[in-house]
């Protein structure tokens, strides 16, 4: 113990650099997420300014160009009612980001308050959310989108609203979770050892460190949520004709396959782009914000 | 005793703690038997009488398992005794605790894994913050200056304030920690293993700014460490544990110089040159707190051990100027 230094002067601050400095290459690192944050902001782009990029109405119905394959007039041809498919699909965006993004926040806001009420609560409580929340999801989102359409009938606040209900039970899943780790975590003693009241803990340490890894599952399932009221636009119990739904659209398409197969083919590509960029994107934001992945920091 | 902070001189007080035959028995099942409801009391603590006088500086020390970490939890009040008192300024801890942030003010931890007592998600100037808020130390608009004079006072630049633990070394971590323990003005700062696991210059550095802060805020400090080298830098007082139970207090340089314990001798010579930690410092086993000898629980592995020390379970009684000794035949009796 005689080798005692100098403690006043400060510890040099180690290389590691944090916060702005790693954001700012992100993008060099992952090449394959910035080409699918550019793709979404298309599709975003297309969703906002529908009106001065479609070419046509979308619901502009012509005799003259009934089921015109894809040439100068219409990039991607028209339908069985001579619709411009590209026009469709650039106002199909706003539907399937719209109903997609309001979807998953209603699941992703059950989801937390359950999640958070079972986390904290214990006891019966928790036990009685968790059966509720595991029957759940032992049936496929889809299915139960289906059966809350069922009860609230078609249209695109009905899917917004059946497809968010489907999303609770595995949002609160990872939520509950995540509380129960965060729980027994020591900053959580170190607050109680502070005399903090357990709600103010709850406001200040735990929703912080369960609301984060929240908004990265909200990133990952927006693509899941599209997919399935799409799914529920295709099956004819979602959003209703003429609406350019991109569900709708391919399904529309189906009986023409032989001879117009750009009338679902265009819409199926839209859709199937979109949700590879969209789960790209997920998971670089999974990999980049959720530390259990980055591994040993 | 030198070198004591002012003010706090050997001035007849009140102690701040007062452990009095202080039991905690943790019921646990028995091993073995993972299918069956039964348990078994563990006497984590059994019979410890403690007592700290403000502004005194105590080491605990003991073999891992002896109920250090248990005793500290009794006197931070997250832990309430099962038998004894545990007393604070002479009232009951656990009413302490209860009774408002008095107690959580004036008496501040620093966690042994201090980098996972801060919550992540929050950079180090909000971490701070969060003490002088809820103890409404200084108005809000000083918050940020208090900030920057608790980051010096530990030896960090104030820009340490929008770093986040995750990106800061081992011993920057207990320095932040510490900063935060005394954001509160805490009179009471309690450490468990506050410097183990870093390299001896952090070490050293970290001791240095622990004694500095001792003596110049007379601050009463109770710290846990399994290194005798640790408990002989920065405290004056040392308590030995062992099986739950305190064997030998007293001034440190003198218990330390000649123990009276045959626990605390074997500790000594395990550690000649104070550098390395406890590590296998005696012959024999352990007994299983679920299964105590009958007379000393040293017994079975006390080279002094009579036949008297089967049969009587040795109190803790006075040992010369300060010293006191739980031992039926201790080390040059005086
Ligand atoms: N919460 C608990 N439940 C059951 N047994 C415990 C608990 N905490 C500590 N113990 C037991 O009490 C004894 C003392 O533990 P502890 O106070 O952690 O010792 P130390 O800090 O000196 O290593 C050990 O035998 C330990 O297993
Ligand atoms: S009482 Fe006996 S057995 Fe116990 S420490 Fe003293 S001499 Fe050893
Ligand atoms: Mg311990």
């Amino acid at each position: 113990m005689a080798a005692v230094t100098d403690m006043d002067s400060p510890t040099p601050a180690p290389a590691a650099a944090t916060g702005p400095g790693r954001r700012s290459s992100l993008f060099l690192r992952r090449p394959f997420f910035t080409i699918a944050l550019l793709a979404t902001l298309a599709y975003v782009g297309a969703a906002v300014f529908a009106p001065w990029v479609a070419p046509y109405d979308p619901v502009q119905q012509s005799i003259d160009a009934m089921m015109a394959p894809p040439g100068p007039a219409h990039w991607l041809g028209t339908d069985s009612y001579g619709q411009d498919i590209l026009s469709r699909i650039i106002y199909g965006a706003r539907y399937a980001l719209v109903i997609g993004l309001c979807s998953v926040l209603i699941g992703a806001a059950g989801g937390l308050v359950i999640g958070l009420a079972a986390g904290l609560a214990g006891g019966w409580v928790e036990w009685a959310l968790m059966r509720v929340i595991d029957s759940i999801l032992a049936l496929p989102s889809l299915i139960m989108a289906v059966a809350f359409i069922a009860i609230l009938g078609q249209g695109v606040d009905k899917v917004v609203i059946a497809v968010g209900l489907s999303m609770i039970g595995p949002f609160a899943r990872t939520v509950r979770a995540d509380v129960m780790q965060v729980r027994v975590q020591l900053y959580i003693e170190a607050a109680r050892l502070m005399s903090i009241p357990r709600w103010q803990v709850i406001a200040r340490h735990v929703l912080p460190n369960v609301v984060f890894p929240l908004a990265v599952q909200v990133t990952i399932r927006i693509s899941e949520a599209i997919l399935v009221s799409s799914s529920l636009s295709f099956l004819g119990i979602g959003v209703t004709p003429p609406t350019p739904d991109w569900g709708l659209m391919i399904a529309e398409g189906r009986g023409f396959v032989a001879f117009a197969p750009w009338m679902s083919a265009m819409p199926g590509l839209a859709l199937a782009l979109l949700l590879i960029a969209l789960s790209i994107l997920g998971d670089g934001i999974r990999e980049e914000y959720d530390p259990k992945l980055r591994g040993g920091s | 005793m030198t070198d004591m902070a002012p003010g706090t001189a050997a001035r007849p007080e009140q102690p701040v703690f007062e452990l009095l035959d202080v039991e905690k028995v943790f019921q646990v099942r028995p091993p073995g038997s993972i299918f069956s409801r039964r348990t078994v009391g563990l006497p984590a603590l059994d019979g410890v009488r403690l007592k700290v006088r403000r502004g005194a500086s105590v080491a605990l020390v003991g073999e891992s398992g002896s109920g250090k970490s248990t005793l500290l939890r009794v006197l931070l009040g997250l832990d309430e005794p099962t038998n004894g008192r545990a007393l604070y300024n002479a009232r009951p801890i656990g009413e302490m605790r209860r009774a408002g942030p008095a107690f959580a003010r004036d008496v501040a931890m620093v966690y042994q894994d201090a980098r996972g007592s801060i919550d992540p998600r929050m950079n180090v100037g909000a971490a701070i913050a969060e003490p002088l808020r809820h103890f409404g130390i200084v108005p809000p608009g000083e918050i940020p200056g208090r900030i920057a004079e608790l980051l010096d006072r530990v030896g960090l630049s104030p820009d340490t304030a929008l770093r986040y633990v995750s990106g800061l070394s081992g011993g920057q971590v207990r320095r932040v920690a510490i900063a935060r323990a005394l954001a509160s003005e805490p009179s009471v700062l309690v450490a468990d293993e506050a410097v183990s696991g870093l390299d001896v210059s952090t070490q050293a550095q970290l001791l240095n700014l622990l004694r500095r802060l001792q003596r110049e805020m007379g601050l009463t400090l109770l710290f846990i460490t399994h290194d005798l080298g640790v408990a002989s830098y920065l405290c004056e007082e040392i308590a030995i544990m062992y099986l739950g139970r305190i064997v030998e207090t007293g001034p440190t340089d003198a218990v330390l110089a000649a123990p009276a314990h045959p626990y605390s001798a074997a500790l000594r010579k395990a550690a000649p040159e104070f550098s390395a930690p406890i590590t296998e410092p005696l012959p024999g086993e352990i007994p299983s707190p679920l299964n105590l000898p009958k007379g000393c629980r040293f017994a079975g592995r006390c080279p002094r051990a009579a036949a008297d020390c089967r049969d009587v379970d040795p109190e803790l009684r006075s040992h010369g100027a300060g010293r006191m000794v739980a031992c039926l035949h201790p080390l040059d009796a005086p």
